[in-house]
């Protein structure tokens, strides 16, 4: 789950990390107000749960009031990779000397949380990262000791020479590792991290997303989501134990296991078809979740025809055959079905198909060309 | 020989009395799988199954020398549970529940790594070793014995793997799913060497999907240590970025990741990598020169 970064800043402040002085607005005349409280210059930020918000223009500069009321009329309302802008952060303009990158999150190899921290802060890490990896530098930490305060310094020290701002710097890795651990964060990143005039560390910009499977015990947290209409639906699909996620194609997939359901896009696609979307019923279903599987694939008036791929490990084949006669006895489907049932009864699950009259296939490479075939079937 | 289980494991099943768990249990001693405890705390003295029940995993092991445990209990109660194997100082762990929040693998790896004791999963499906051993939720009918070794970031798609290659009367040594969690108990390279080291394993068929960059080190891996024939299939060529595929591994995140990429890594380390599930039996064959 991602957040804003005004509420990325709010949890820094609560732990007592110096960020910059700011206002949420959802309105140029809340930007002019914020912008007088504040002082000049500002700068207007539009607050979308994406990336790349400065190269979209999102991101913008204002040393008089017209230009923050500019600024608000341009970016509120403004679209950025599919999110449109409904509030901007206003955040006084702050002199510094240098830009610096902190990130902690989950690395895989370690197993353990990570702290990526570099001198070469801001918006091109991610090019310092592809071209200059060894300026980005990586600190595993060990989850029995923590970040201890020999630790913090030891990061500290090797981006900065004056004990000052080492200090400063220890002190900031041990708060950043505190709010990981306590939130459930995957990623915590202050980018840039800037050194300012007067001396001192402040965090100019800041983003946490979290673990998901973690959310039942962060209820702050949790509180905190704005899902897009895309994710409500996915939401939704996930409280019935289904995984949905809608692509742009015309077969509608329902198969058992993120593996298998990625493979049976794949197989999709590699014979010239269009997978409408991802979808995992799970383990263990219940005729139930085939129900409401069949609704959501129906919801997508995109879909021109179901394929239905499951191999019965928890699954049972026969559960899914009755489910999918219940729902077609319940609901108006009139889009051609292909159906490939294997693995723990199978045999069970085909008799309930075959008696109601529907046909099925044996393998996944035949489920895909028919629901091919079906699709580029003439009106 | 194979590897991780086999006709000596004695097995005890963490979470016995839910419902998964006592489903599988049947499921498992069905197959043949040696079961000799399940534990769920307060219900000690019960039976599941002839099975004796007992309240602590120390408990457990003390009555019964069981080696290998097996995890089924809610999400939120996981990791503590994989500590307390741990704690009672079995072999081998196996959790299979999904869902699992991360920094609780964070701390139960870190414990068990101490410890020196294996971990599968979690959110995994298990691993079976043919007519010897099922520790896991794997469908038994459709494994032959072998001489193959299988891995798989993946549950569902391992069966299809294994119905094709049984289906191709290529037999498995041991089939291990290692779930699709972003921090996991034991991975592509601890089971390659084990693989290596197996002298009933003769070809390895490694099933990986999108997100992290454990295939990409599982190509250099093979490149350095492993001799014997490798095969690879990865899941997810043609799912779009940056979407969440119900595995939380399967992110594919700034041009790291992808498809394309893993393909290419296995392919430069000169593992062929089947585009369609269907050529992994074919692939085998050829490397193994079986006609």
């Amino acid at each position: 789950m991602k957040i804003h970064e005004y509420q990325s800043k709010e949890i820094f402040s609560r732990y007592a990390i110096p960020v910059t002085k700011e206002i949420v607005c959802y309105s140029a005349d809340e930007v002019c107000a914020a912008t007088e409280k504040l002082g000049l210059p500002v700068v207007v930020k539009a607050q979308v749960l994406t990336g790349g918000r400065g190269k979209a223009g999102g991101v913008k500069l204002a040393r008089t009031l017209d230009a923050a009321r500019e600024a608000a009329n341009q970016i509120l309302g403004m679209d950025i990779k599919g999110y449109t802008v409904e509030k901007v952060l206003v955040a006084q303009g702050v002199k510094f000397n240098s830009e610096f990158y902190v990130g902690l999150t989950i690395d895989r190899n370690t197993k353990s949380v990570i702290l990526m921290a570099s001198k070469e802060g801001g918006v091109e890490i991610e090019e310092v990262a592809k071209d200059n990896p060894d300026a980005i530098l990586k600190f595993p930490i060990d989850p029995d000791l923590g970040m201890t305060p020999f630790f913090a310094r030891k990061i500290a020290f090797a981006l900065f020479d004056d004990f000052s701002l080492v200090k400063q710097a220890a002190d900031l890795f041990q708060k950043l590792y505190k709010i990981f651990l306590e939130t459930d964060a995957s990623l915590v990143e202050i980018n840039p991290l800037v050194l300012t005039d007067e001396g001192k560390l402040l965090a100019l910009d800041g983003k946490m997303t979290f673990d998901d499977n973690a959310l039942y015990r962060q209820p702050g947290i949790e509180a905190l989501n704005e899902p897009t209409e895309d994710e409500k639906k996915e939401i939704a699909a996930h409280e019935s134990g289904l995984t949905y996620i809608r692509l742009e194609g015309n077969i509608g997939c329902m198969v058992n296991g993120a593996g298998l359901a990625m493979a049976s896009m794949d197989v999709i696609k590699h014979y010239g078809g269009n997978p409408a979307n991802f979808l995992d019923i799970g383990g263990s279903s219940s005729p139930k979740k085939v129900i409401d599987a069949m609704n959501l694939l129906l919801s997508d008036k995109n879909v021109k025809v179901i394929m239905i791929n499951i191999f019965g490990g928890i699954t049972r084949c026969d559960d899914v055959a009755r489910g999918l006669v219940s729902a077609l006895d319940q609901m108006k489907v009139d889009i051609p079905i292909v159906i490939r049932l294997s693995g723990t009864n199978a045999e069970e699950g085909l008799k309930i198909i075959k008696d109601y009259n529907l046909p099925t296939v044996n393998s996944l490479s035949e489920a895909a060309q028919e629901a091919i075939r079906l699709v580029n079937l003439p009106n | 020989m194979s590897i991780l289980v086999n006709k000596n494991t004695r097995l005890l099943v963490q979470g016995i009395t839910g419902r998964d768990g006592s489903f599988h249990t049947s499921k498992m001693k069905e197959y043949g799988t040696n079961i000799v405890a399940g534990v769920s705390p307060g219900k000690g003295g019960q039976t599941v199954d002839g099975i004796p029940v007992f309240n602590t995993v120390e408990a457990a092991v003390k009555a019964t020398g069981a080696n290998t445990s097996i995890i089924f209990v809610p999400a939120p109660l996981a990791g503590d549970a994989i500590m307390e194997a741990g704690e009672a100082g079995v072999e081998l762990v196996i959790c299979i529940s999904e869902g699992v929040p991360t920094l609780d693998m964070v701390k139960a790896t870190a414990y068990l790594k101490k410890k020196g004791i294996k971990l599968i999963g979690a959110n995994c499906p298990g691993l079976i070793t043919p007519e010897e051993a099922l520790v896991g939720i794997l469908p038994g009918n459709i494994f032959k014995k072998g001489n193959i070794g299988l891995m798989s970031r993946s549950g569902t798609l391992t069966y299809l793997m294994v119905s094709l290659l049984t289906q191709a009367d290529l037999g498995q040594s041991t089939c291990v799913g290692i779930g699709g969690d972003p921090v996991a108990g034991l991975y592509y390279q601890e089971l390659l060497q084990m693989f290596q080291d197996d002298p009933e394993t003769d070809a390895i068929v490694l099933i990986g999907e999108i997100g992290g960059e454990a295939e990409e080190r599982a190509a250099q891996y093979i490149k350095e240590h492993v001799t014997k024939p490798v095969v690879a299939f990865i899941a997810g060529q043609s799912a779009p970025p940056g979407k969440r595929m119900g595995h939380a591994g399967a992110i594919i995140s700034s041009g790291s990741g992808t498809a394309e990429e893993k393909i290419a890594a296995f392919e430069a380390v000169g593992v062929p990598v089947a585009r369609l599930p269907i050529e992994i039996p074919q692939l085998i064959k050829k490397l193994l020169k079986i006609n």
